[in-house]
């Protein structure tokens, strides 16, 4: 080991040195979406949030470890449960939660709501709420980097549910054809809506289904925030040294159900419970930084508590927000203002 | 002026708008290496290369979809479907995608580019080949369609698809493309959104687009010989839709009808004859009358093939009826 990292502290994971500024900074993040997503849960049983809402509770490392491994530079795009991933790119999280309660300030002016989020300033290309839709669309961003020659990797996530639509395989044979800098990452948290992998795969090991492209897999533990960072940097790595794609599976699993309205009667409890308890990323985490004398519970106690508070002012500043003016109705159609007033709104003849 | 076909001067619009801007590229199945299904990209892959002129494997939706994510990061991407047809494999990325990207984006993101290929009725190629699908895209609030129904049109339209900031459904006429018709030799536009009169009369107003343009145009003369002056209007842009144009012309002949390949139900000619109601009304003196194509799959058999879409005949006719002369 080098001897600079040996007077700075922090954690080794399978030679990678992740400083202590660093760590903090991941096991926060980590904890601010799963704060986030409670207060988003708490928000939509008031009838506050409305329509359909995906959380990741669970999922955190690895909407922490894409962000980590990737540069600010680099596409990313995923399906509709993304409220994890925008916050993880560093998206304003008032402009999150405006959004998903319909308000004018959301990131997207309260058009999209929970499944539509975007950032253009982020790189971040939605939150897009057809299953496998995003994939298509990230290879367009491979494209393009292919074609501008612009170094940038496209990371573009979908679900264990997502992998199985078409598009997914035509997106395939034409990334790897080409040579694109993509890396897909397959979230695999077991269960496409109510239905397990087992009951919809024929082949359950999803890194391998990349295989008949010539695309190599990866499958990585999504519930260690350091495990999972340092094997998609290599992920990474392959896309941006121009070896064509890679593709992630990345083991995860969510709490929750799969969205608001679903009790997941699909599962055990004592299934949950195992991971929530045996495998859960934060708690990870912290035993990791406690165990090399990084933090204290105390301090991550204080820390959760300091979270929650900001996402209740974060919770109260977004609902304070008025709705979109009417205006909007009829705006972002078109890039010219006459086509987006078609026909005569709010008028007879 | 230079007399060219239907294909060369789609080609001319691809080929002077990518070299204007080095963003535009084309996609699509067979467009490089065996120069278009159509012909249509002739010549393209030997002046631009295989970086921008790009032979895909037999994927529409893939593909589709490559072209939006290329547009959202600043690519002018032009996607040629064989024929709209195959674009039904496409739809979740022209409609879901590419039309919404930039509302559900708040504006942040658009899709500025073109899916372009071969429509409407064919020759004898049956149900799935050969069929008109422009009334569903028209639908959707954020597309622009365009149908060009002459060479010149074809490329002046063209090109302002390309230059376009928002998505535009392109959709040639695959019996057309062989036609010769006259084009300017100095670079031009059409603005998209802009019908054309194809010919001036005051007795009965005739809005056709695509290939029914030219029946409209036939029908047109032979109603010339029996006294009566149709003006013939090709709205060029299904969506925007030119109304004005259409509604004066309805304001001087006081009668309208509206000529589609389509099929009746929902069709163009639907949409077309309720704005004349709506804002037309107190102009007209009879009905407006829709001629279409008949609500059937398309048949092979040469017989049935021929009943199945309109011909100049039920356009005269249609024509006399409306202005009060059958």
């Amino acid at each position: 080991m080098p001897a600079k990292q040996n007077q700075e502290a922090g954690i080794t994971h399978d030679g990678l040195f992740y400083p202590e500024a660093r760590l903090h900074e991941m096991h926060d993040m980590m904890l601010f979406i799963r704060r986030f997503e409670e207060k988003a849960g708490q928000l939509y049983g008031l009838k506050k949030i409305g329509g359909f809402c995906h959380l990741c509770n669970g999922q955190e490392a690895v909407c922490v470890g894409l962000h980590q491994a990737s540069e600010p530079s680099d596409y990313m795009m995923t399906s509709y449960r993304d409220h994890g991933h925008i916050l993880a790119r560093g998206t304003d999280a008032t402009a999150v939660m405006a959004e998903l309660l319909g308000k004018a300030g959301g990131v997207v002016k309260g058009k999209g709501g929970s499944m539509h989020m975007f950032d253009i300033e982020k790189n971040f290309a939605g939150g897009n709420g057809i299953v496998g839709e995003q994939v298509p669309i990230g290879l367009g961003f491979g494209f393009s980097s292919w074609y501008k020659d612009d170094g940038r990797v496209t990371i573009c996530i979908m679900g264990d549910g997502g992998i199985n639509q078409g598009a997914v395989y035509e997106s395939f044979n034409m990334a790897a054809l080409w040579k694109l800098p993509i890396v897909f990452v397959v979230e695999n948290n077991q269960y496409a809506m109510g239905t397990s992998l087992e009951r919809a795969s024929a082949e359950t090991q999803l890194f391998k289904r990349g295989i008949s492209f010539k695309i190599p897999g990866m499958k990585i533990d999504g519930m260690d925030v350091l495990e999972f960072e340092k094997k998609m940097r290599e992920a990474i790595e392959h896309a941006r040294s121009g070896k064509g794609p890679m593709l992630v599976e990345a083991m995860t699993y969510r709490y929750r159900g799969h969205s608001m309205s679903d009790p997941a009667t699909y599962r055990t409890r004592a299934e949950v419970d195992e991971w929530r308890s045996g495998r859960d990323p934060i708690a990870r985490l912290q035993a990791q930084m406690i165990e090399a004398g990084l933090a204290t519970e105390e301090h991550f106690k204080q820390v959760d508590k300091d979270i929650k508070k900001e996402v209740a002012a974060i919770g109260k500043a977004a609902e304070a927000q008025p709705e979109p003016d009417a205006s909007e109705l009829w705006t972002d159609i078109y890039s010219d203002p006459i086509e987006n007033a078609y026909p005569y709104p709010g008028k007879v003849n | 002026m230079s007399k060219i076909t239907y294909r060369e001067a789609l080609n001319q619009a691809m080929v002077e708008e990518m070299r204007r801007d080095d963003r535009v590229f084309l996609m699509g199945e067979e467009v490089a290496e065996y120069n278009g299904a159509y012909k249509v990209s002739q010549g393209m892959l030997e002046k631009f290369g295989p970086k921008r002129v790009i032979d895909t494997p037999i994927t529409e939706l893939g593909f589709a979809g490559l072209g939006v994510g290329a547009a959202m990061a600043g690519l002018r991407p032009v996607i040629e479907f064989m024929t709209w047809n195959f674009a039904i494999l496409a739809l979740d990325q022209i409609v879901n995608a590419a039309a919404k990207m930039k509302y559900m984006s708040g504006g942040q993101y658009s899709c500025p580019m073109v899916f372009r290929g071969a429509g409407g009725s064919a020759a004898r190629v049956g149900a799935q080949h050969s069929q008109s699908l422009e009334n569903w895209l028209a639908n959707v609030p954020g597309l622009k369609v365009v149908m060009p129904s002459n060479p010149a049109d074809a490329k002046g339209l063209l090109k302002a698809a390309i230059r376009d900031n928002d998505t535009v459904v392109f959709i040639e006429n695959e019996i057309n493309y062989g036609d010769v018709g006259e084009v300017p030799d100095d670079e031009y536009i059409i603005p998209l959104g802009v019908a054309d009169v194809k010919r001036v009369g005051s007795d009965v107003t005739i809005v056709a687009h695509s290939r029914m343009t030219g029946f409209a145009l036939a029908a047109a003369k032979i109603l010339a010989e029996q006294g009566i002056e149709a003006e013939v209007i090709d709205p060029r842009t299904i969506r925007p839709l030119d109304e004005n144009t259409i509604l004066a012309s309805v304001a001087k002949t006081h009668c309208a009808v509206v000529v589609e390949e389509g099929w009746r139900f929902a069709g163009i000619g639907a949409e077309i004859s309720a704005r004349i109601m709506e804002r037309g009304f107190d102009d007209l003196d009879s009905p407006v009358i829709r001629v279409t194509g008949k609500d059937v799959p398309m048949p092979y058999a040469a017989n049935l093939e021929a009943l199945a879409v309109p011909s100049v005949t039920d356009i005269v006719e249609a024509a006399r009826v409306a202005c009060g002369r059958a």
